[in-house]
């Protein structure tokens, strides 16, 4: 059912959302960012309206709400093992259309990759309510037409930001909230063209000798495993656990889980002093084809969703829009 | 809900030191598993990590561990009665039906021998192989791991045991473990299938060694190392290619193998 809203509605619709939800969007951190007098946009609990940035793109990606950077796992004393319990609210996410499909690729590694459900993401997750801020002209960085996730079925509430505010409620759940609110038909558009395209190679153009090839080399020369493209990307997925030590007598302590990242030194170390993709390049690589060729064989489906966040924060200006492309260049001229 | 990361409360039976830095555990674990399956055993504060599973029989379950680190330190300073916690098995382990009506070679370097210390033992005493040939490789004679079953393996024919390096008391053979391929009765090619484990070095030296003695690459089998920090495909570490070790392997054809480019 499509609504019309006012300013001062949205922000009572706000208000009545909060007794139920934790409401999370895109807001300014005023002096956040990594020069003097830098904003820095990034997803925080926002009250009304005017707590919503919608004209800049987010530095980081959503999935910390429902994936902490840091997580106790359980907590062990004297041989019992003990979870923590989470927030009884449900959570809700103004977030755009890319980054619903990216955490589409989340929940395909946490919840179907192997027989086991991760049980920390899963029960975060579940809370996890979609409201789509409707996306037609993107960003600079912005690929996502070409990772073909710049349109998504996966909301709950869909809605368009002006004078008035066009909402698209598609979850039951949330009628009620809108109930008695003038009703207007509203189907919601997506991006059609980015100003940056990307050319994605054919899965099967890949082929061994394109790991060997020479074009991942620069990559080791400008990389400096700062991981910032992991750690802002909304489709990184990866962790490493992590034991604290309370006191070894009775074994107390707590497991943890951190985010590791590929380009990140020690993340494929071994004993015994051996280390897989000790050269930049090879995690400029590995991450590469993950995100564009390997993550589709088992899934159907690229892992990459082109929001272009790792090109945007990436502090030796690699472009992985650019690598993609050049892959592409490889590929075709064999 | 399960939740797959909560580890159990294992009792350790017994202690056995094989060489000064690595120790078999018996641990009262009863759970069914295969060789070159893993566990990911831990020690409250001081880490998780997986361990093959060695050996195991009647309800008890044996890891051989290496002290290399912060985890494997903490568990070295356990005995029995102690407890540590495990989850697991995980992995897919040596299928072996594989290798029924095999010539079977088994090439193992190191440590690389737990994770198949119980297939030789099966196969060994049972006649679902066609023959078994084990060629052994370690550093030094102090490196040996499971001194009495080795060298009854050795003494019975069944196994052949080489060190890189040893002092004039050492009798038997030296050199390395590429050095011995040549030795194995690799005369039926449609029938010979190798299993290699071992340190990254060794997989990779012997089982090009083995293609030149024109082994079929789908008649080879490796067990891979990586990084893991869950084992239940979520972490992301030990990743390769398409493939999670922890899912698919760490037991992966050669043909398969190769194909995965880290
Ligand atoms: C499928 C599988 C099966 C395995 N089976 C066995 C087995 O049966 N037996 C066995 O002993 N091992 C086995 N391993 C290996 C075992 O998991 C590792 O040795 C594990 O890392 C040990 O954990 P740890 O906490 O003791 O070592 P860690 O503290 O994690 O140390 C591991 C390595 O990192 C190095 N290191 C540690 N800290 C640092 C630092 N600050 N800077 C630089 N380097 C550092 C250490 O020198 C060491 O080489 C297996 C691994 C896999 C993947
Ligand atoms: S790889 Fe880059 S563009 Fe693709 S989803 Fe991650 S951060 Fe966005
Ligand atoms: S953000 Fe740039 S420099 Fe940092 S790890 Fe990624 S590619 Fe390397
Ligand atoms: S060990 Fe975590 S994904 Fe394989």
């Amino acid at each position: 059912m499509g609504y019309q809203l006012s300013r001062e509605q949205f922000d009572s619709f706000l208000a009545r959302l909060q007794e139920e939800y934790r409401v999370f969007g895109p807001a300014v951190d005023v002096d956040g960012g990594a020069l003097a007098d830098t904003d820095r946009i990034t997803y925080k609990e926002v009250r009304c309206l005017g707590d919503l940035e919608l004209n800049r793109k987010s530095y980081f990606s959503p999935k910390e709400i429902f994936y902490p950077v840091r997580e106790t796992l359980f907590r062990f004393c004297q041989g019992d093992t003990t979870e923590p319990q989470i927030d009884g609210k449900k959570t809700a996410i103004f977030l755009r259309p890319c980054d619903i499909n990216g955490i589409d690729r989340l929940d395909a590694i946490f919840l179907k990759n192997g027989p086991l459900e991760d049980f920390y993401y899963k029960r975060r997750r579940d809370k996890v309510r979609f409201f789509l801020i409707e996306c037609t002209t993107g960003f600079d960085s912005c690929f996502c037409v070409s990772m073909n996730a710049n349109r998504t079925e996966l909301f709950d509430v869909a809605l368009r930001f002006g004078d008035e505010i066009l909402a698209d409620v598609k979850s039951p759940e949330f009628e009620p909230y809108f109930a008695g609110l003038a009703q207007k038909p509203f189907e919601v558009r997506f991006i059609e063209k980015n100003s940056k395209e990307v050319r994605l190679p054919g899965v099967a153009d890949i082929t061994p000798d394109l790991f060997e090839h020479e074009l991942w080399k620069e990559y080791s020369a400008r990389c400096i495993a700062c991981g910032r493209c992991n750690t802002s990307c909304i489709t990184c997925s990866c962790f490493t656990m992590q034991d604290v030590s309370l006191g070894a007598e009775n074994q107390m302590g707590e497991r943890r889980r951190i985010w590791a990242g590929c380009h990140v030194n020690g993340f494929a170390d071994i004993a015994g002093g051996h280390g897989y993709r000790q050269q930049k390049g090879d995690r400029m690589r590995f991450k590469t084809m993950h995100k564009i060729y390997d993550y589709y064989l088992r899934f159907g489906k690229h892992q990459c969703v082109g929001c272009g966040r790792c090109d945007d924060v990436c502090p030796q200006y690699i472009s992985f829009a650019g690598c993609i492309n050049k892959v592409s260049d490889v590929a075709a001229e064999r | 809900m399960k939740n797959p990361f909560l580890p159990e409360k294992i009792k350790i039976l017994e202690v056995i030191p094989e060489t000064s830095i690595d120790y078999t555990y018996v641990l009262a674990l009863d759970k069914e598993v295969k060789p070159g399956q893993f566990f990911q055993l831990s020690v409250p504060g001081a880490g998780e990590a997986p361990i093959s599973v060695s050996d195991f029989e009647d309800g008890k379950l044996c890891v051989t561990i290496r002290k290399v680190g912060r985890l494997t330190n903490a568990l070295f300073a356990l005995g029995p009665g102690d407890f540590l916690f495990a989850r697991g098995p995980y992995g897919n382990g040596f299928d072996y039906r594989d290798f029924a009506g095999a010539d079977l070679k088994v090439i193992a370097g190191g440590t690389g021998l737990a994770p198949v210390k119980k297939l030789i033992k099966t196969f060994a005493g049972s006649d679902s192989v066609s023959s078994l040939e084990v060629l052994l490789g370690f550093k030094t004679p102090e490196d040996i791991l499971y001194g009495d079953e080795v060298r009854a393996w050795v003494q019975s024919g069944v196994a052949t045991l080489t060190v890189d390096k040893a002092d004039d008391n050492w009798e038997g053979n030296r050199g390395l473990i590429t050095g011995y391929l040549k030795n194995l009765d690799l005369s039926d090619r449609a029938r010979c299938k190798c299993i290699v484990v071992g340190p990254p070095i060794m997989i990779k030296f012997v089982t090009a060694e083995l293609l030149l003695l024109k082994v079929a690459e789908d008649n080879i089998w490796v067990s891979l190392e990586r990084k893991m920090s869950c084992g239940i495909g979520k972490c992301g570490h030990c990743k390769i290619g398409d493939a999670y070790v922890c899912l698919e392997g760490p037991v992966f054809k050669f043909s398969e193998a190769r194909r995965l480019l880290d």
